[in-house]
Parts: structure tokens; sequence; C-alpha cells
């Protein structure tokens, strides 16, 4: 572990912090101008974190130390997480700690605790956005370990940072599984965040939110923490799908200079795609959630067949 | 050049995805676009494999499926579906998931039985014939689980996409004269069965074929 590696690492840490708000706020107003509504400012989710942070937490007479402590442990997750996907650079002292598999199981670690911590309080919408939140994570999460699965046969390797060094030093080549694992990826991001065919991350409409319910009972700090893991969330997803799919530009071990061109890089890609991502919660609509399954399931379909297409061709 | 047999490969993808699509579309017009679109991927492979392997005769094919199955056949099925006033029908699909199940189990017996095939063939896109294969099969199943007439013509009709998918990736395009053979044989094919779907019509004012089974004289 070198000094260069341990900077490059808490330099990631603090770029995922800092742009994970900003991400969620470029998509917002993206949206806002594709529906032809005027647009929230852009640092607007910071401001609303620093408005929440300096609130009183209020908690139900009957919530247990889990519904103190999810937030927090949600919290750590998705800053783990955005810390293991390479960003900047592939030089992360921390990559060897979790690889693709495990960063699922971080995923699913936050899922957990945040629907515990729903169902906690006892409120009939806890429960009710625990049990969707559970139903569409159960369906997502092979879809998108299959999705690794058709990266990690490329670069033989699970580990994150092996699969973007393979892929964005090999000789440039067209593979129709990535091209099938990169559409699966997208509808399972769309899934995982919450965001328009799934659940709308605009409406406090009782009979259609999954994420709003869940944090429904949660305020001041400790909703600042949940919103700010959200948005962590946002980020760490769209970091794996341009890790995954457009990977040039990342900076190698060794060549700690190339990270002053990675970080525009970086903005440049989440600004294309956070524009990309409104564009397709524009033009889609809500579906039903027992129209869910059907949705994920392709996701499944179109990962294993990335899979298997890549066996067959052998590429 | 070095690029073809791997742009090759992924309009192979393209058309096995666009098999699927087709399995789980609900809506009749949006499936005769999918099914445009299936030839139009069929078009650009056949025209790369002619340039590749210097076989006019795929140029040819190639004609044929464009002029045939992306601009003739589609223009005659939307003419249908619009004298028959189904154009906006939404058929109720039962089980999607299982279907896609059922669709990735049907492509890894297709790959596994294709896998020893492609390695004698001397063709570029040899490894494409396992997809070609789970083409036909997948068409199959769209045929047996639709219930209503024009989606099981369609499935008839990208089943032969399969087909000729499957000979140009084998061995670079079958005989010219049986090229024509089964164009001639396509389109005689739509012809009477649209015939056929005005007279289930008029018997059962509906398209559902299930309604067939009336005909049984108790």
């Amino acid at each position: 572990m070198s000094v260069v590696g341990v900077l490059s690492q808490l330099l990631a840490i603090a770029v995922a912090l800092l742009l994970a708000p900003l991400l969620t706020g470029w998509v917002n107003q993206c949206r806002a101008w594709l529906q032809n509504k005027s647009a929230p400012p852009l640092l607007q989710p910071y401001r609303m974190l620093h408005k929440l942070f300096n609130k009183d937490s209020v908690l139900a007479t009957n919530a247990s130390p889990l519904f103190r402590a999810s937030p927090y442990i949600v919290f750590g997750c998705m800053v783990l997480a955005g810390a293991i996907v390479p960003t900047l650079s592939t030089d992360l002292p921390l990559s060897p700690v979790a690889d693709a598999i495990a960063l699922v199981g971080l995923f699913a670690l936050a899922r957990v605790f945040i629907s515990l911590a729903a169902m906690d309080v006892g409120t009939a919408f806890g429960t009710l956005g625990a049990r969707r939140e559970m139903f569409v994570g159960f369906l997502a999460e092979p879809a998108l370990l299959m999705v690794f699965f058709s990266a990690s046969l490329i670069s033989k390797s699970t580990s994150l940072t092996t699969i973007v060094e393979t892929l964005a030093h090999r000789e440039l080549a067209i593979y129709p599984s990535l091209a099938f694992a990169g559409v699966a990826f997208t509808m399972i991001s769309l899934a995982e965040n919450a965001r328009i065919p799934v659940d709308n991350p605009a409406t406090h409409l009782e009979l259609t939110m999954i994420h709003e319910a869940l944090i429904l009972e949660y305020s001041g700090r400790h909703l600042a923490l949940m919103e700010w893991a959200a948005s962590l969330k946002l980020f760490a997803y769209s970091c794996i799908g341009l890790a995954l799919f457009i990977p040039w530009g990342v900076a190698q071990a060794g060549a700690p200079l190339a990270m002053l061109l990675a970080l525009p890089a970086l903005v440049l890609k989440l600004a294309v795609g956070g524009a990309t991502l409104a564009f397709l919660e524009t033009i889609s609509a809500k579906m039903r959630i027992f129209r869910v399954p059907e949705f994920l399931a392709t996701a499944f379909m179109l990962a294993v067949i990335g899979l298997l297409v890549s066996i067959l061709l052998g590429v | 050049m070095k690029f073809i047999p791997q742009l090759v490969n992924l309009l192979a993808a393209a058309i096995l995805l666009l098999s699927f699509a087709m399995i789980s579309q609900r809506r009749i017009a949006s499936l005769i676009n999918l099914f445009a679109l299936q030839g139009a991927a069929l078009v650009a492979a056949s025209v790369l494999l002619g340039y590749a392997a210097h076989n006019p005769d795929l140029y040819v094919s190639a004609a044929l499926t464009l002029a045939l199955k992306v601009m003739l056949i589609p223009w005659l099925l939307y003419r249908v579906i619009r004298r028959l006033n189904v154009r906006w029908d939404v058929e109720p699909l039962i089980n999607v998931p299982t279907m896609m199940i059922v669709g990735i189990g049907l492509v890894i017996f297709a790959f596994s039985l294709a896998l020893p095939i492609s390695r004698l063939s001397a063709s570029i896109a040899g490894g494409a014939l396992g997809i070609a294969l789970a083409c036909v099969l997948l068409s199959f199943m769209m045929m047996i689980t639709r219930s209503r007439a024009v989606p099981q013509v369609i499935g008839f009709l990208s089943m032969e996409n399969g087909l000729i998918f499957a000979a140009t990736t084998a061995t670079n395009g079958m005989p010219m004269i049986v090229e024509f053979g089964i164009a001639l044989d396509v389109l005689v094919g739509i012809l009477i069965l649209g015939v056929f779907m005005f007279q289930i019509r008029e018997q059962f004012d509906s398209l559902d074929i299930r309604n067939l089974e009336k005909l049984k004289e108790d």
C-alpha cells in the first residue's frame, strides 16, 4: 500500500461524497427541463442536506435502537460502495476488501437495514414500503450478479479494479455480451435507485411510493443521512455502469497525474449519464407494481443471454 | 475488415434480442415493427457477410429480404390489421417471466446443440449458428403461446428469418434457386394466411384461434 494509493483512495471517497448530491441535483434539473417545469437549482440537494443536518431529529416513542442505528449503517455501506468502485483511479487499497459479488452483498445489507428500520416503528406505510423494497430487491439482485459475471468472463476476475483495467486497456473490440449486459444494467439501476418505471422519486402518493415510504418516519440528521445515502447509491450505480461499459479515462496504478484528466472525464461522463437517466425517466410511465417482476425478469434474461452469448462466441 | 466478424456477431445478438422482445410484446402494431426491425438486422448481417466472403449471392439474398420482409410484408400486415380493425388490439399474455425463463432454457439448448457444429463451419460467423437456432426455437414458442392469428403469423415469419440467418452464417447462404423458392413461398404463404385471417374473423367475430376448436361437431 503506497502513499499515492492511500491518497487516491481518500480522494475517491471525497469525490463520491461531494459529487453524489450534485448528480442527484443534475438529474432533477434535467428532468424538470424535459418536462417543461422550472428547474430547481443545481445545488438544491446540498441546501437540503444543510437544512436537515441543522434540524432536530424526532423519534417515535416506540423506536428501537435499530431505528436509530440504521441511517449510519446504510450511509456507511454506501460510502464503502463508493470507495471500492473505481471512479478516478484503479489504484485503490480498499478494493481487495470487496469484489463485485461482495459489492452486491453490501447493497443487500443496506437494503435489509433500511427495510427493518421502516418496519420498526410499526406504521402501515413503512411495512408496505419495506415489503415492496424487498420484492424489487430480490428480483434485481440476481440480475445484477449476472451483469457482473458477464464482465468478469471477459476480464477473468471479479475484482472491479481488474475488470476496469482489462476493459480499458484491451484492443478496441465489440462485445455483444456487454451490449446485453448494458441494457440489463440500465434496467436494474432504474429499479434499484427507485426511478420512474418502478418507483417515482418525486411523489408521496401512498399507493405508489417505495423509497419514500421507507424513510417516511425519519427526520433531521437521520433523514439527511438517508437522502445522502440514496444519492451515493445512485452515484455508485452510475460509476459501476461507467466502469463496466465506458471505462476509458480512469487512471491506472502508478500514474497519479492521469487523475487530473480522470476527474473532468468522470464529470463529463456523469453529466451525460445523468441527462440520459432523466430522459429515460421522462419517456417512460410508472408501471403497476405487479408489472415489476416482468421488467426485472427481462433484465435477468438479458444478462443471462449476454453470459451465454459470450460463451458461445468465445469473446 | 477486422471488425466484420464482430459486427456480424453483434447483429446476431440483436436478432436474438428482437426475438425475445417479440415474445413479450403485447401490442400487435409494435410486434410488426419489431418484425421489420429483425428483418433489417438480417439484411445488414447478410450484406456484411457477403462483403467479407466475396459472395455476391448474399447481396441478392439481402435485397430479397429487404424488399419482402422489411417493406412488403410489414406493409401487408399493417393493411390487414387496419382492415380487420385490430390495430390497437392488446393481446393478454400470461406470465411473461415464466416465458422468459423457458426462453433462456431454449437458448441454452440451442447453444449446446450448435457448439459442435459451429466448430466444423468454415464461415467467419460460424459461432452465430447457435443464435440462429435459438431464434427458430423462440419463434416456435411464440407460435405456441399466442392465441391470436396475427401474432402467430408473425411468429411463423420470424422463424423463417431465423432459418435464413442459420443458412447464411453456417454455409454463406443457400443456392440462389432455393432462396428464390423460399421467398416466393413466404409471399404466397402470407397472402393465403391473410385470407384465412379474414375468414376466421368472419366466422367468429374474433381473431382468437381458440375458437377454431368449436368447429368439432358434438
